[in-house]
């Protein structure tokens, strides 16, 4: 199975080629394969094809490509995501089919082999290429936005973040059709991810893909952390920071302290596979329980680094709907902050059944619990935020009512994995499977869905249209409730996860319903995209030239959709929580003159080169081609000292040019005053 | 009234599948899973206590307030009280101080190695009872039970008498797995140079499923074995079947029965060599390896190890 060179290849060969050969194009021997490779390969070409005929490389090269706007970079990191959701779905719907199918006489219709590639890669893509994607996109879209900053501190950095994120789902992606994927689970624990029992080139995929991704994902939490702490409006102390904001702060305060975490765990895992060191082989004294407490110390962190920024959304879109203040403003921030350190102390409860001792296992059962103190908190706060106002039911607000409702199941079937005993039953069962997903799908998914609607017209200017999105909205919600209601009862009649083929035939009909359920999300999917072509469609119809479609309190909503690309023609200034609220209650004067030129960070290519050879460089090391590695290292050290000789980096946007679009936006604003 | 037909017809719908499936987790046949099982039961319960009306609190102040409802309340400016927001924090504070100290006992009563102290809810452990040692050895893709106080091994089959305590030895020589029979007791790993224990007891005679709970690659979805459950006189027949096979397990055949394979049958052996669960234990079966305890001995006392 594995894909090792032949052995009769010639030294020439084997040193330009590594470990590479015609065998490893694996979708030359496998229909299902094939048939993804022909169906991309159309579909790739369909899209390079338009985009050559319509002549848009200039301009996506220039405004997009090379941008450092971070509403861009926003924008490009929520395609990704979208991208990768496709792929990770399409695992998501082979796994379905194939478990409702592969009982008794039956083996499904994928071997195991491929089967447990495609259960490692649905983990892997889910959580490092659309969950971390959609949060980082959001973060870049709005943050600088609700702080009154022009862009982010270090806007180079940020573009490179993108590409880094970028080359790591594209070797992902590649691995589908050049050689093979992991097929050890999306932790890729040892032994079973060693050498040993993994000698082919999955795991070195998995490895280099997160190496490159994971350096992207530290930048944007420096970049933020900076960003955040440095460049808010002036009178914008900590505590008027919006509640998005202040999540943001804490989830960038856990990458930074995380990911190198995760780091230095695959740096570990790739020596014993390349350079036979033994930190997780039993046989030199090394042990496996090292791996996975090191990369559970990153990994429990990695759940609450995609849910603060959720939690944020909500916190913006409640208020906005309600037509109220967010209750309870300090206990949400206390809450957040709790939640932030206390996610440190939890790792363990992971690997209860590892064999700690009692009071080591209570210990870390207990503080699990208590995160959920904070939780249920702000949960209370959403509520009594809504307690008393005038509710508008916007898609938003229905996807923040729906994630209210879903995610406490969630949260309760959480709290009880966390009780020892309870979770030496439930552990590696359908049940964790299905708790996981109540809290991504229930909390990460559905808010995302609440922010792209909530932030959609201050991106594009116009409103996603609603019977779509409503389409959509029912589709994920009871979709995921046959999808994953079957998967707790499974987990409790005793089920693990992972399993390729089933003997008990009283099963099959809970699979056969989770089946169905997956359907429905893949509908919710079309519907989804639907919503955004027909939106596209009738986007004059929806157009908003207020630029606060939804008379909301944040300053991402004072200046115009989209943003003019310094943000705001003055920095505001802050005096209240609700920046904008505050403003338009006292009478805020738009100032239409005076305007002096605004310093600005320039478009640049660098991160775009950098992160292609840092994929070339990937490639290299999964294949063994040692020339490419070393060439394509040096490459990059050389380029990234070049890339900081190069002054040529910022440019003023002259006054005329502010004036003249600040003039724009006057008309628009009287225009939509007049049809008021 | 509405909303109770909805509930009924929910029921409606769920019962008859519900009927027709085996929840074991909530209804286990070893005292250990049902104490475990009784906990997950207590917790829910314990935890609904505030999820209903939180639950009940969103839908319904989603409707009330309502912007078409203009007789509602309408406070566009509150946002803060001193007296909610103690409630807020104190009634999850409130179920996790309790369902800690749950937490807090059950996890050291039902540590996996902590010897039993009774055989079911009315029958304490009478003292003096020594468990039925029983050494799994999770293999590439079956198990294998060594019963080093009667001399047998088995593969992918095993068995005790009801009523008594039973003491499993984990290891995994080479790939990480948990031993799991869902009736019997909850998981724990198995792994490379390491030992852990499950203290159990099956209460009522019955076949059971047993599994590996923790994926470890190819063959692992066919890595399961039947427990049995026996009076006295059927375990010591069970035993004596064993014994006539005629076959033994020393390090030869033990390295035949450790090559990978899927759906192995189950085997039995009527003699096992006595050094064998240590040697496995200790990554030492290959007979040029020296064993993980003894290297372990030699770097603590600082010695270089002896050269083989």
């Amino acid at each position: 199975m594995a894909t090792a060179a032949p052995q009769d290849r010639s030294e020439l060969a084997e040193f330009l080629f590594g470990r590479l050969s015609l065998d490893s194009l694996a979708f030359l021997h496998d229909p299902i394969l094939l048939g993804t490779f022909i169906g991309s390969a159309i579909g790739g070409m369909a899209v390079l094809g338009w985009v050559t005929k319509q002549q848009l490389w200039g301009y996506l090269w220039r405004e997009w490509f090379c941008s450092i706007d971070h509403k861009k970079i926003g924008v490009m990191y929520i395609i990704l995501a979208l991208v990768m959701l496709l792929r990770g779905f399409a695992d998501a719907i082979m796994m379905r089919t194939h478990q409702a199918v592969a009982f008794g006489d039956s083996m499904g219709y994928l071997p195991p082999h491929h089967y447990d590639q495609i259960f490692t890669a649905h983990g892997m893509i889910m959580i490092f290429f659309v969950a971390m994607p959609m949060i980082a996109g959001l973060m870049n879209i709005i943050v600088p936005l609700q702080i009154g900053a022009r862009d982010v501190a270090f806007p180079f950095l940020n573009n490179l973040s993108l590409w880094l994120s970028t080359a790591g789902a594209a070797l992902v992606m590649v691995s589908l059709f050049v050689g093979e994927f992991a097929t050890t689970g999306w932790l890729a624990y040892p032994p079973l991810s060693g050498a040993e029992h993994s000698p082919g080139v999955g795991v070195d995929y998995y490895i280099w893909a997160l190496q490159i991704a994971g350096v992207g994902t530290l930048l944007t939490g420096i970049n933020f952390l900076v960003t955040i702490v440095k460049m808010r409006a002036p009178g914008m102390r900590l505590m008027k920071m919006p509640v998005f904001t202040w999540t943001a702060l804490c989830t960038n305060v856990l990458i930074v302290a995380a990911f190198p975490v995760l780091t230095a765990a695959l740096a570990l895992l790739a020596m014993d596979r390349y350079l036979g060191t033994h930190f997780f082989t039993a046989d030199g004294g090394g042990n496996a329980m090292m791996y996975i407490n090191i990369i559970w110390i990153w990994g429990h962190p990695e759940v609450y680094i995609l849910i603060l920024p959720i939690f944020g959304v909500f916190s913006e879109v409640v208020p906005a709907f309600s037509r109220k203040p967010l209750f309870g403003y300090t206990s949400m921030v206390y809450a957040t902050c709790v939640i932030t350190i206390l996610s440190y102390l939890v790792w363990l409860h992971h690997f209860f059944t590892m064999g700690s001792g009692a009071s080591v296992n209570a210990f870390f059962g207990l503080a699990t619990m208590i995160i959920s103190i904070p939780t249920g908190a702000k949960l209370f706060n959403w509520l009594f935020t809504m307690y008393r106002g005038r509710i508008r039911m916007t898609l938003p607000m229905m996807w923040t009512l729906a994630f209210m409702v879903t995610f406490t199941v969630g949260g309760m079937t959480g709290v009880m994995l966390a009780i020892p005993p309870v979770d030496f039953l439930l552990h590696n069962s359908l049940f964790l499977i299905a708790h996981f997903h109540n809290v991504i799908i229930g909390g990460v998914v559905f808010g995302f869905f609440a922010g792209f609607n909530f932030w959609f017209p201050k991106v594009t200017g116009f409103r996603l249209e609603e019977f779509w999105g409503k389409v959509s909205f029912w589709l994920w919600l009871v979709g995921y409730w046959v999808a994953f209601t079957p998967l707790y009862i499974l987990g409790l009649m005793g089920v693990s996860r992972r399993m390729s083929h089933f003997d008990d035939p009283s099963l099959q009909i809970w699979f056969e319903i989770a089946m169905v359920g997956a359907f429905l999300i893949a509908g919710g999917i079309a519907a989804f995209f639907m919503q955004i072509y027909v939106s596209f469609r009738k986007r004059e119809e929806l157009r908003d030239h207020t630029g606060d479609p939804w008379n909301a309190r944040t300053l991402e909503w004072s200046t115009s959709s989209p943003p003019p690309p310094y943000n705001f023609a003055f920095t505001p200034v802050v005096h209240e929580q609700d920046a904008w609220w505050d403003m338009k209650k006292r009478g805020y004067e738009r100032p239409t003159q005076g305007f002096i030129p605004i310093h600005m960070p320039k478009n640049t290519a660098a991160g775009m080169v950098l992160s292609a050879i840092a994929t070339i460089c990937g490639f290299g090391l999964i294949w063994h081609i040692w020339w490419m590695v070393i060439a394509s290292f040096v490459l990059l050290v050389i380029g990234s000292i070049v890339h900081t000789f190069n002054t040529d980096r910022d440019y003023h946007i002259p006054a005329e040019e502010v004036a003249r679009i600040e003039a724009e936006r006057t008309q628009q604003l009287a225009a939509a005053g007049a049809q008021a | 009234m509405k909303a109770r037909l909805k509930g009924i017809a929910l029921t409606l719908f769920w019962a008859p599948l519900l009927a027709g499936c085996d929840l074991v987790l909530l209804n286990p046949a070893g005292d250990v899973a049902r104490q475990q099982s009784d906990l997950l039961v207590a917790a829910t319960w314990l935890m609904l206590l505030i999820v209903v009306p939180v639950i009940g609190m969103t839908l319904f102040f989603a409707w009330r307030y309502r912007e078409s409802n203009t007789e509602a309340t309408y406070t566009p400016d509150w946002d803060h009280s001193t007296t909610l927001e103690l409630y807020i924090w104190a009634a999850p504070l409130l179920i996790i101080i309790a369902l800690g100290a749950m937490t807090w006992i059950n996890t050291h009563t039902l540590d996996p190695f902590r010897p039993l102290s009774r055989i079911s809810a009315d029958e304490p452990l009478a003292a003096n009872v020594q468990p039925l040692r029983i050494q799994a050895i999770a293999l590439e893709w079956k198990w294998l039970f060594i019963y080093p106080d009667q001399g047998i091994a088995v593969v992918n089959e095993v068995a005790a008498p009801v009523d008594v305590p039973i003491r499993f030895q984990i290891t995994s020589p080479r790939l990480m797995n948990s031993l799991f029979i869902p009736s019997l007791a909850g998981m724990v790993y198995g792994m490379p140079g390491m030992e852990t224990q499950i203290q159990a007891v099956i209460n009522e005679p019955g076949d059971y499923d047993g599994v590996s709970g923790n994926y470890s690659g190819e063959g692992y979805s066919d890595m399961r074995f039947r427990f049995k459950g026996m009076r006295s006189e059927d375990f010591q027949q069970w035993l004596s079947d064993a014994r006539t096979t005629g076959q033994t397990l020393n390090l030869v055949s033990y390295a035949q029965l450790a090559e990978p394979s899927i759906k192995a049958p189950v085997q039995r052996y009527a003699s096992v060599a006595p050094d064998l669960y240590h040697r496995i234990l200790n990554l030492c079966v290959a007979p040029d390896k020296m064993c993980v305890d003894e290297m372990m001995t030699h770097d603590a006392g600082g010695h270089a190890p002896a050269k083989h």
